[in-house]
């Protein structure tokens, strides 16, 4: 099966719908699938739900999505750096689900491994476990948390070769991985394709076999925040 | 003399005992990180990297390289990078040995509030609730009050929680408290700080 497109155009033919729900890598704006969201921006699909830990900054990253309005929901955890975010959040055009990050990541893990749900101890007592269900295990008590199946993943990976098999970059990797694998489809984007057998099976973050389609490009890899120290200081 | 913000990391980082993996909030916190001494410290980031070194040199900045507070940061010749769902996993999975962060509002029984203040704009609580939640010891350093003079040591929080029950030791400006039944118990005073000061400052119950 050829899982490798020229475009990210292509690499989302046929499956954009209005109403669907998307989980996106990245963590701020690193990791994050720049392409894909420029394309899904150019679909001009629209009502969409999007499980990204944050939503981007103004005018990059899923921030692109928001300014264009086609986004209906956010689940994040963190979207503090977004002005217009808050401004369609406050207005009531858009919704927003807070998911305490580590919630956040396992949905979406448990999504993509066939667990419909599961209990931790992460919010019990705040407002996160308002309408939840309260389960006790040795004493203590969880709230029930349900997976997240996503219709379409877009993911930022370093390099895969042609079977989907993926490797990411230092901390670029984040929600990529649990992104990857709660999608019915899933459409990677990486910084190069490389032959198959040139990365070492051991060495592989992530298998082929939860990777559809993929596209390479160029990558702004924007930073949100340079901080340095002076040489001296060392 | 109450402590100044870096004399409180200073008192803070004497909680961290030699092997631990620790995770380090925003703001005093990470200043935390500046007195280990010879303390063999593992610094995590929920974002996924055990290891954190300190911050790059001008011009050798990685955009793949960052930290929870998305500040650009470096990596050590022992750290490892994972996916988010692991690193909460061995958040929640009490393999962190400690969590320091900074609080609004801590009452008697452990409860604590830092994520949001209703009427203002909400950001997100990030991984602080489940950092509150899995860590072994939760170690909360912040001003003993507020800009208002209002001690932020309560008999109940008034903000929304970030996570009930789960504060273990509270580092102040004036002085350390561990959570104890019946409220909090005075384990330290700042130089120069009396008892009876920290009472006139304090409305959670001191036993």
């Amino acid at each position: 099966m050829q899982k490798v497109y020229d475009t990210a155009d292509a690499a989302l033919e046929g499956i954009l719908k209005d109403g669907m729900l998307i989980a996106a890598g990245g963590f701020g704006l690193c990791g994050i699938p720049e392409l894909l969201i420029d394309a899904i921006v150019k679909s001009g699909v629209k009502d969409l739900t999007v499980a990204s830990n944050n939503a981007g900054v103004d005018g990059f990253g899923l921030g692109k999505l928001l300014d264009t309005r086609q986004v209906k929901k956010m689940m994040s955890s963190y979207v503090g750096e977004n002005a217009e975010f808050m401004r369609q959040y406050l207005s009531g055009e858009l919704e927003l689900e807070f998911n305490p990050q580590g919630t956040l990541a396992e949905r979406m893990r448990a999504g993509g491994a066939g667990i419909p749900g599961f209990y931790t101890k992460t919010g019990v007592g705040t407002v996160i476990a308002e309408g939840k269900e309260h389960k006790d295990f040795g004493g203590e008590t969880y709230i029930m948390e349900e997976g997240i199946f996503a219709d379409l993943s877009i993911v930022k990976a370093w390099k895969a070769d042609d079977t989907g098999n993926l490797v990411f970059r230092k901390t670029a990797r984040n929600f990529n991985p649990p992104a990857a694998m709660c999608g019915k489809i899933c459409v990677v984007e990486v910084e190069e394709i490389v032959p198959r057998g040139s990365l070492d099976p051991d060495h592989i973050h992530l298998p082929g076999i939860y990777v559809h389609r993929i596209i390479q490009g160029e990558h702004e890899k924007r930073i949100e925040q340079r901080t340095t120290r002076k040489r001296e200081e060392a | 003399m109450p402590w100044d913000r870096n004399q409180m990391a200073a008192r803070a980082a004497e909680e961290l005992e030699d092997g631990m993996y620790v995770n380090l909030g925003i703001g005093i916190p990470t200043l935390v990180a500046n007195y280990v001494g010879d303390k063999d410290i593992t610094l995590q980031s929920e974002n996924g990297m055990l290891g954190m070194g300190p911050f790059p040199f001008e011009g050798e900045e990685d955009p793949d390289l960052i930290n929870a507070g998305k500040k650009t940061i470096t990596e050590l010749n022992r750290t490892s990078y994972f996916d988010s769902a692991m690193s909460f996993g061995m958040i929640r999975g009490g393999k962190i040995a400690a969590a320091i962060l900074g609080a609004m509002e801590v009452a008697e029984n452990g409860d604590l509030a830092n994520w949001m203040i209703p009427g203002k704009l909400v950001k997100g609580m990030g991984g602080a609730m489940d950092l509150v939640a899995g860590v072994e010891k939760v170690v909360v350093v912040m001003d003993h009050t507020n800009k208002a003079g209002e001690t932020k040591l309560l008999k109940a929080c008034t903000l929304p929680l970030t996570g009930a029950g789960v504060v273990d030791r509270i580092i102040t400006d004036l002085g350390v408290f561990d959570v104890v039944e019946g409220g909090l118990r005075i384990v330290e005073c700042a130089p120069g700080v009396t008892e009876d000061e920290i009472r006139s400052k304090t409305e959670a119950t001191l036993v």
